[in-house]
């Protein structure tokens, strides 16, 4: 049984959750006895194969070009499929990101696959891989079973642990064929931010409407600046034109698994629990004793979030230093 | 211009969901069905390029049951002209790629100059049929689009990516699929109601593909235990980042 993962990595820096992809491919190789195979498509990447091994890669497979320094989906894809079909792996591992959402239907749709996108568990049973994964909203969950291979699933970020595990990372270079591509990026405009993603970030503070305005957003960003924390929004604060639409959380915006998630002057509408509900931990700072966020909250605080922000931030500082 | 728009029927966001006795599905009574948020933009978009055009057709298609025909009514009533039900059993959480398949067939002798999709269905959250289809025509597919602009052949996007946006073109015919704020999709004026009715509305017997997973199970999530408020006003802030290190340990 060979599986094979895919590790994202941007600008020669890999993604955070391509070593938790890479750490639940160790997981499931080793439970069947199998092959962990993990692949790396870039420019000037071939340093991050120690990386991915120092994970438990068994093998690297790494297609390092100049013309595939920025993302190309159709390239992309098609060095995966090679790999898939020379491999033979069954079991091709991406994660639910803006790129791997992409790539892993491109992959699936060359390969004759079927996608299951936004894994939370994996298990054998028996040689058959089963996985959880969120429906509806996360107001359901499927369990559903591979019945052919290859298969192609993709993992929600920050729901599996990243572990170091030592594998003997041989490498092996591809040169891709056709590097050409039906899709031209035209233009690329990276925000400065010091802050992690959304979807990447351990910790994330949110202001809803009760926020009042954009320009008391920096009450959340201080709280977000001591804790490393992401800043996220509300519809009604993206829609009020205070956030942008990337910060926006819930079933129209991002879908984000922290590990603390603080929604600030946030009713928890189910629209927006859709997007946050399965963060470890949850705060809810709120007028409103009866406001629906407290349900799902693991500790609330009732109160002003213009007072409690900005004393949550002096606790922070003062207990974590 | 001809614009082939992929719509697919959901529950409403915010119906209770309630599974159903073979612990497989939801059990559909109550709850109330509309067309996937998603696609609403990808047929408010159509309607634009049409109408910036002069001239042009709309034409929905669906995968789904008899009863899916409400969602392709309503983008009628928006202004699409016709639309095309791909009748197959249980294809609400169906497998992507047979769904795909079925859409792929049907396309693919449309001579659509443009293809357009929502991101992703609400209900099972698959994110793929869109990008699949594109695939299987072997058309390009510019994914999550937040605008776009038609010319001289080509298709321009820009969309999100993970720390910031990204500008893409690909030639027509091409996939587009929708991410919120593309527009504001158009509530059916009741005219648009009452013309909706009048539309074709063809109906094909289809088999989706055999499918590559099978369902177990559906269960509800795993209940939260009740969370606690610790209490009022600015005073708890140190109890709480006490709690957040050393009880949930998540700092
Ligand atoms: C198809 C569809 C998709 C949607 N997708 C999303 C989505 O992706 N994400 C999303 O968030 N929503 C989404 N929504 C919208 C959702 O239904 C809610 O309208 C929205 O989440 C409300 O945002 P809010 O909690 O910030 O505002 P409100 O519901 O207005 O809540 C504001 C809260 O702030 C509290 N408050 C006010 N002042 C203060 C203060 N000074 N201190 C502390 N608390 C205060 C109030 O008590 C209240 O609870 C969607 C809706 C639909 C129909
Ligand atoms: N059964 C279907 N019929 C028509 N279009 C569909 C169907 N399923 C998915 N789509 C289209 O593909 C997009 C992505 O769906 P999904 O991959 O299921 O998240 C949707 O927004 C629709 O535009």
């Amino acid at each position: 049984m060979k599986l094979l993962v895919f590790a994202e990595q941007r600008e020669g820096q890999l993604k955070s959750y391509a070593l938790e992809a890479i750490s639940e491919g160790r997981r499931l190789a080793d439970a069947t006895g199998g092959t962990l195979l993990v692949a790396l498509i870039g420019s000037g990447i071939s340093d991050l194969a120690d990386q991915v091994s120092a994970y438990g890669a068994d093998e690297v497979v790494v297609a390092d070009d100049a013309g595939l320094k920025s993302y190309a989906p159709g390239a992309y894809a098609r060095i995966l499929k090679e790999v898939l079909a020379e491999s033979g792996a069954s079991i091709a591992i991406l994660t639910s990101s803006a790129m791997g959402r992409e790539l892993s239907a491109l992959l699936a749709a060359k390969a004759d696959a079927s996608l299951l996108s936004d894994v939370v568990e994996t298990q054998w049973d028996g040689d058959h891989l089963v996985v959880k994964r969120p429906v509806y909203a996360g107001k359901a969950f499927l369990k559903v079973a591979v019945k052919r291979t290859p298969t192609v699933v993709t993992l929600r970020p920050n729901v599996f642990a990243a572990a170091e595990k030592a594998g003997s990372g041989v490498v092996q270079s591809v040169t891709p064929s056709d590097i050409g591509s039906k899709v031209q990026v035209i233009d690329t405009a990276m925000k400065d931010s010091d802050r992690p993603e959304l979807t990447e970030a351990g910790v994330i503070v949110s202001g809803g409407r009760g926020m009042g305005g954009p320009e008391h957003y920096t009450v959340i960003e201080e709280l977000a600046d001591t804790l490393g924390a992401a800043v996220g929004a509300s519809r009604a604060a993206v829609d009020a034109g205070w956030r942008p639409h990337a910060d926006q959380v819930g079933q129209t915006g991002k879908t984000v698994s922290p590990n603390l998630y603080i929604a600030c002057g946030i009713s928890g509408a189910i629209q927006h629990l859709a997007g946050m509900s399965s963060s470890k931990c949850i705060v809810a700072v709120n007028t409103d004793p009866e406001a629906p966020i407290f349900k799902v909250a693991d500790y609330g605080i009732v109160g002003d979030l213009f007072e409690v922000v900005p004393a949550l931030n002096n606790a922070a500082k003062d207990l974590l230093g | 211009m001809k614009i082939v728009v992929c719509v697919k029927q959901v529950p409403d966001t915010e119906a209770k969901i309630v599974i159903g006795n073979d612990g497989k599905s939801i059990d559909p009574a109550d709850v109330k069905y509309v067309m996937n948020p998603y696609d609403e933009f990808a047929v408010e978009e159509a309607l634009k390029i049409k109408e910036a055009n002069g001239e042009g057709e709309v034409i929905v298609l669906t995968v789904g049951g008899e009863d899916a025909q409400p969602a392709m009514r309503t983008a009628m009533a928006m202004g699409a002209d016709s639309g095309v039900l791909l009748k197959a059993e249980q294809a609400e959480l169906a497998d992507g790629l047979s769904v795909a398949k079925a859409l792929a067939n049907e396309v693919k002798d449309m001579g659509a100059d443009l293809i357009l999709a929502g991101k992703m269905a609400i209900d099972g959250y698959g994110h793929q049929v869109a990008v699949m289809l594109g695939e299987l025509l072997d058309l390009p597919v510019l994914p999550t689009a937040k605008s776009l602009e038609i010319a001289d052949g080509k298709a321009t996007v820009v969309r999100d990516i993970e720390g910031g946006k990204e500008t893409v073109t690909a030639a027509t015919p091409c996939i587009v699929t929708a991410e919120k704020g593309l527009n504001e999709p158009r509530y059916p004026a009741l005219k648009g109601i009452m013309q909706a009715k009048r539309k074709p509305l063809e109906i094909k017997d289809v088999s989706l593909a055999e499918e590559g997973i099978e369902i177990l199970e559906m269960s509800y999530p795993p209940k939260k235990p009740e969370g606690r408020i610790i209490g009022e006003g600015p005073e708890v802030a140190a109890e709480l980042i006490k709690l957040l290190r050393d009880e949930a340990q998540v700092l």
